[in-house]
């Protein structure tokens, strides 16, 4: 029952990421709070759900952008594959995890829009796209992920009622 | 007998010394005696007096501190809504300002008719340049209303909502807005761009442009009305080889700092597609 807590977090990161991450920029780019979450929690070793909150913030995500709309969904659902995949060979080392894992999300992300976007015509410059937005936007993610994967970490032990040893 | 008339002369004796001695002390004979023993006696209680009132207020402190403690907590608590107070007012006073400027430009062009609406977040990828305001269909809004502000357009709606809506700003890369130079009397192509600056394109070789132009848009394509400010031409870029100019444009609208915007509503974008030839095979 628990789980359900993913349904109003999860909006929530919507909302402070349309309300406030995005009136922030560096330069043209800004956070993505919610790949950032999403990468936190998939990491967790005990979190079963973390292709609920995929979709489910992906669908949010595509929902209120003008992307797409499976453009977030493809990258979030590519993120958390990545997670899993990551959880059982690196899990010694969460940071180093959560940074290759927010980094490597980003980079996915950003590459799909811009694909994406090229492609339904928009004449998106892509060395502006790649200096102005993708890197300022990944330097932000990468700090962000530091302080959100022991967050996470104490939403998982509550939810799961796990013991926390770390 | 004897004995009590002796304690009687003793006591007489004493009495009288004790007269004499205040008789001329009253008559002034003693006085620097008396003034170096009141200097002393003045000196001593100072000192017992100094030392009784710190220790008293030693010892009375404790009580003092926490009434004090309690009053200042209670201004500090009076300070900090005053404080609250304030900033509420001055964004009070800001939001007035802005609407107040937005009266004045609906006024000052009453052909349209405005709804206004506050700007309450943006587009969640930062390769996009939307906004999301608090009004939608159920306002009246409608998918390709123009959105301007006192400064000028901004962009148009692209997605509806019951009680919100999605604006696509000028400023986006996929935007492109037919315009004209007002003293050129020329039509051009006003595209944004990933970094948020707005280009003129298309505007033809053979056409003298200045730098300072204002560029207003030109209602071609059915997408906007016509003679909405956009802004002012700089930064020309004519190359021989080329066959159009180009050049910036400066908006006089802080696409960063949109609060309050006003949605054109009785505009009605045409629809041009069904027009367009097609290819044929």
């Amino acid at each position: 029952m628990k789980e359900l807590i993913a349904i109003p977090l999860l909006a929530l990161i919507l909302i402070l990421q349309t309300a406030i991450i995005s009136n922030t920029p560096l330069l043209g780019g800004y956070a993505d709070l919610m790949l950032v979450a999403l990468s936190a929690w998939a990491l967790q070793d005990d979190v079963e759900t973390s292709w609920h909150w995929a979709i489910f913030g992906g669908i949010l995500v595509g929902w209120v952008s003008a992307l797409p709309w499976y453009i977030p969904l493809i990258g979030y659902l590519f993120t958390v594959v990545l997670a899993r995949f990551m959880v059982k060979r690196i899990w010694q080392a969460p940071i180093l995890a959560i940074f290759v894992l927010v980094f490597l999300g980003t980079l996915t992300t950003h590459f799909l829009s811009i694909a994406v976007l090229r492609l339904s015509g928009s004449p998106l410059s892509i060395a502006d796209a790649l200096s102005t937005v993708t890197l300022p936007s990944l330097f932000i993610n990468l700090f962000l992920a530091l302080p959100a994967y022991p967050i996470f970490r104490d939403l998982a032990v509550w939810v799961y009622d796990i013991e926390d040893v770390q | 007998m004897k004995s009590s008339f002796s304690r009687s002369l003793q006591t007489t004796i004493i009495f009288l010394v004790v007269g004499g001695i205040l008789a001329l002390a009253l008559g002034g004979y003693f006085s620097p005696t008396s003034d170096v023993l009141g200097t002393s006696l003045i000196s001593a209680q100072t000192w017992v007096s100094n030392r009784f009132l710190t220790i008293r207020d030693f010892f009375n402190a404790p009580s003092d501190i926490v009434s004090l403690q309690q009053r200042n907590g209670q201004l500090e608590a009076e300070v900090s809504g005053l404080q609250t107070q304030v900033i509420q007012l001055q964004q009070q006073l800001t939001d007035t300002q802005v609407l107040a400027a937005l009266v004045d430009f609906s006024q000052t062009n009453p052909e349209s008719i405005y709804k206004a609406a506050s700007v309450i977040g943006r587009d969640p990828s930062p390769f996009l340049h939307y906004i999301i305001i608090n009004s939608g269909s159920s306002d009246g809004l409608r998918r390709g209303m123009p959105v301007v502000t006192n400064q000028g357009l901004i962009g148009r709606i692209d997605a509806v909502v019951a009680n919100a809506a999605r604006v696509q700003l000028i400023t986006d890369p996929a935007s492109a807005v037919n315009v004209r130079l007002q003293n050129a009397d020329t039509d051009a192509v006003l595209v944004g761009s990933t970094t948020g600056d707005l280009n003129l394109e298309m505007i033809s070789q053979d056409v003298d442009v200045q730098e300072g132009d204002v560029v207003l848009t030109s209602g071609l394509g059915g997408n906007y009305p016509p003679d909405l400010l956009v802004g002012q031409l700089f930064n020309l870029r004519t190359r021989d080889y080329e066959l159009f100019q180009q050049a910036s444009v400066q908006s006089a609208v802080d696409f960063s700092r949109l609060e309050i915007v006003l949605v054109i509503m009785n505009f009605n974008p045409i629809d041009i597609a069904p027009l367009t030839p097609e290819e044929i095979p």
